[in-house]
């Protein structure tokens, strides 16, 4: 099982090159709104920071993550090591195509890319090929997973797969939104082939994919504080039945809430506005029960290391383990972030937080913390197993973790606050012709502490990093498998109806019907295909 | 399969404050008259702004969000009305997705091209009230904004 060695770490690569990039300009947005440094095209550098950060690093992380955890969890090779790479060719050849527009100026649309602002066809081209090399992706797995099927046809399926399997599924049924968006509409629309398009079918779209999208990032997330956290703290799993029915959950509920990010748009109706609410409200469910099973199986850790009582538990728990000290804060980061998203998704009260500064407070919690911190924290561990080196600077690491605790505290703070006097978001605010109260300028200045405070952890991160690959002391302890957990109560007391996917998947494609029949059919009766193309720098339609 | 009695407790508070968080928005809905914007079927997008007032102290402003300034057939970037007075806001966008944030009251919709969304307030106090475009609008949108002077 080698050959999966030089793979996820191509992936990797990659992933957290882009991340880099893209850091730079996070830092550079978070002293132009406080009016430092502000000298630059701040759009452009916002539509770096997201598609890099958002869209390029976690797809190459995750799939390169998943492979390692499709391995683990099966036990055998993928099928196959040349559909992988050829995935692999395909994500780097639509990242290129998508960076040389942006780089060059001629893609200032934002990572959501809301026409009728409109890209050079290039850069829709290539997010296209990044979702068909994220399908290949998936399709390897799939594979390996029939495979598998076929050589152990009675065997329970592994929590970790489960887990792999269900951010897979997720994406599929997502991405199908994104796909129709970009194929029948943006890019026959850039190329010239019709002259007009549907801004509010585009957005409705978007936002069928971008709801589950922040699912594919963050279950790669949850499997890993479900099946390796425990065994890192020193403890088991509470519940693997639990585990199972919460993913299984996420199967249903992710996909029919897209409406809750367009709580104020117009030509869709706040009935079914509030429909995509409850079901948000049911996605929720999955995560309340997840916080009470990571919370036993670290007060299980706890006590297995020595701790007592109601609290003493929680004094025993490695803190000084990097990995450990990465996952902690990313799951302590994502208290807030679940908090503020339940404030996001109470639909009237979004009225108050729609496009401030709140909204990326909150996500800043979630992807730029749960997810983001917890993919550092697995490259601590996995790294060094898969260069067969020692983590370089285990002390850098954990300094990396808890200045990206205060650092992202501050950050999101500040701006929730600010978000709530109504500072618009996506907004160069150094340079804005209106002013708020002056305590908005004081938040600005927290915030870009904040933001100085991140950028410097994740200076940490790839110190470490690059010193592990080349520094780092060699150890003999090259492994190509990751610590899995054992579980309290174990898989054997799971009912089999929890693995079995054509019912859940089942039930999504009808919730998701259901969900948005009447959404689409009211944006198709409303809104017309009329809007010509805008460069971002012109207040008239392109000539074309 | 087992459920630890802790675990049942834990649910079943978590599903009574979701239940709860969801009446706590059909109160603000249906009893303070929070609402969201819904689908406007009657009013067709316009392409030009328009201050009227329908009756004493009761404004319909049509407004065409442009790159980068606001349209409410005013003239310039600002309406004046009298404190108490109840104004609708009609709103579309001439060219690209714009929004309208009022910080200080709960006016929150997004200007689309080809759709007319609709928001409704009273503006009771007197003061200046600032109206911004909260959705990226292009290399001006940080510079696209407007007033609503509130007189005694």
């Amino acid at each position: 099982m080698g050959k999966i060695r030089s793979l996820t770490l191509w992936h990797w690569y990659v992933g957290f090159a882009a991340l880099f990039v893209g850091l730079f300009f996070g830092l550079r947005q978070s002293l132009a709104r406080a009016g430092i440094w502000a000298k630059y095209d701040y759009y452009q550098g916002l539509t770096l920071h997201g598609v890099l950060n958002a869209l390029v690093f976690t797809t190459f992380f995750i799939a390169g993550f998943l492979y390692l955890t499709t391995e683990t969890s099966l036990k055998r090779p993928l099928r196959s090591y040349a559909l992988a790479w050829f995935g692999f060719v395909v994500l780097l050849a639509g990242t290129v195509l998508a960076a040389v527009p942006i780089l060059t100026g001629r893609a200032s649309v934002l990572y959501t890319f809301y026409p009728p602002l409109m890209a050079h066809p290039s850069f829709y081209i290539g997010l296209t090929l990044v979702v068909i090399g994220s399908w290949i992706a998936a399709l390897v797995v799939l594979r390996t997973y029939l495979a598998w099927r076929r050589e152990n046809p009675e065997a329970r399926v592994p929590l970790m797969f489960i887990a792999t399997a269900t951010t897979y599924i997720v994406w599929f049924i997502a991405t199908i939104g994104v796909a129709a968006e970009v194929l029948f509409l943006l890019i026959p629309w850039s190329l010239g082939w019709v002259k007009e398009t549907n801004p509010l079918l585009a957005r409705t779209l978007f936002w069928y994919f971008g709801h589950p999208l922040v699912y594919f990032w963050l279950l790669p997330a949850y499997l890993a504080w479900y099946t390796i956290m425990p065994r890192i703290a020193g403890g088991k799993l509470y519940s693997d039945p639990m585990a199972r029915l919460a993913f299984m959950l996420f199967i249903l509920f992710s996909i029919p809430v897209g409406t809750h990010h367009q709580f104020a748009d117009p030509g869709i109706g706040s009935n079914w506005k509030a429909l995509h609410a409850f079901f948000t409200f049911l996605v929720a469910f999955p995560s309340l029960l997840t916080a009470f099973n990571l919370a036993a199986s670290l007060e299980y850790a706890g006590k297995s290391r020595g701790g007592s009582g109601l609290f003493g538990w929680w004094a025993k728990l490695p803190y000084g383990e990097p990995v450990f000290a990465a996952f902690i804060s990313a799951m302590i980061l994502f208290i807030f972030g679940g908090i503020s998203g339940i404030v996001n998704a109470s639909y009237n009260l979004n009225m108050v937080v729609h496009n401030t500064s709140f909204i990326f407070g909150h996500f800043h919690l979630t992807v730029g913390s749960a997810v983001t911190l917890t993919f550092m924290g697995l490259t601590y561990l996995i790294l060094p197993k898969l260069s067969g080196r020692e983590l370089f600077g285990r002390r850098l690491a954990l300094v990396q973790s808890y200045t990206w605790l205060i650092g992202m505290l501050i950050f999101s703070f500040a701006n929730m606050a600010a978000g709530r006097m109504g500072v618009p978001r996506r907004t160069d605010l150094g340079l804005s012709t209106y002013s708020f109260p002056p305590v908005v300028e004081h938040l600005e200045k927290v915030s870009a502490l904040g933001g100085v405070i991140l950028y410097a952890s994740s200076l940490l991160f790839f110190v470490v990093f690059l010193g592990t690959l080349f520094v780092g002391r060699s150890s003999k302890e090259m492994s190509f498998t990751l610590p899995v957990t054992e579980a309290y109560q174990t898989e054997a007391e799971a009912p089999r109806f929890l693995d079995n996917w054509k019912v859940w998947i089942g039930i999504a494609v009808v919730l998701i019907i259901i969900a948005y029949t009447p959404v689409l059919k009211q944006v198709l009766e409303i809104s017309p295909f009329g809007s010509p193309a805008y460069s971002p720098s012109l207040p008239v339609p392109l000539p074309r | 399969m087992r459920i630890d009695p802790f675990e049942k407790f834990a649910m079943i508070v978590g599903g009574i404050l979701l239940g709860a968080f969801i009446l706590a928005i059909a109160y603000a809905n249906f009893v303070w008259g929070v609402k969201v914007p819904t689908c406007e079927v009657v009013t067709r997008p316009f392409s030009k702004g328009a201050f009227i007032e329908t009756a004493p102290k009761t404004y319909e402003v049509q407004v065409v969000a442009r790159m980068w300034y606001f349209d409410m057939g005013t003239g310039k970037n600002e309406i004046t009305i009298p404190a108490g007075s109840k104004v609708t806001f009609f709103v579309t966008s001439g060219d690209v997705v714009h929004g309208i944030k009022i910080p200080e009251k709960n006016i929150n919709i997004m200007a689309i091209p080809g759709v007319v969304g609709r928001v409704q307030t009273t503006f009771e106090r007197p003061g200046e009230y600032l109206m911004v475009c909260h959705e990226y609008c292009g290399i001006g949108h940080q510079g696209m904004y407007a007033k609503i002077n509130v007189i005694q």
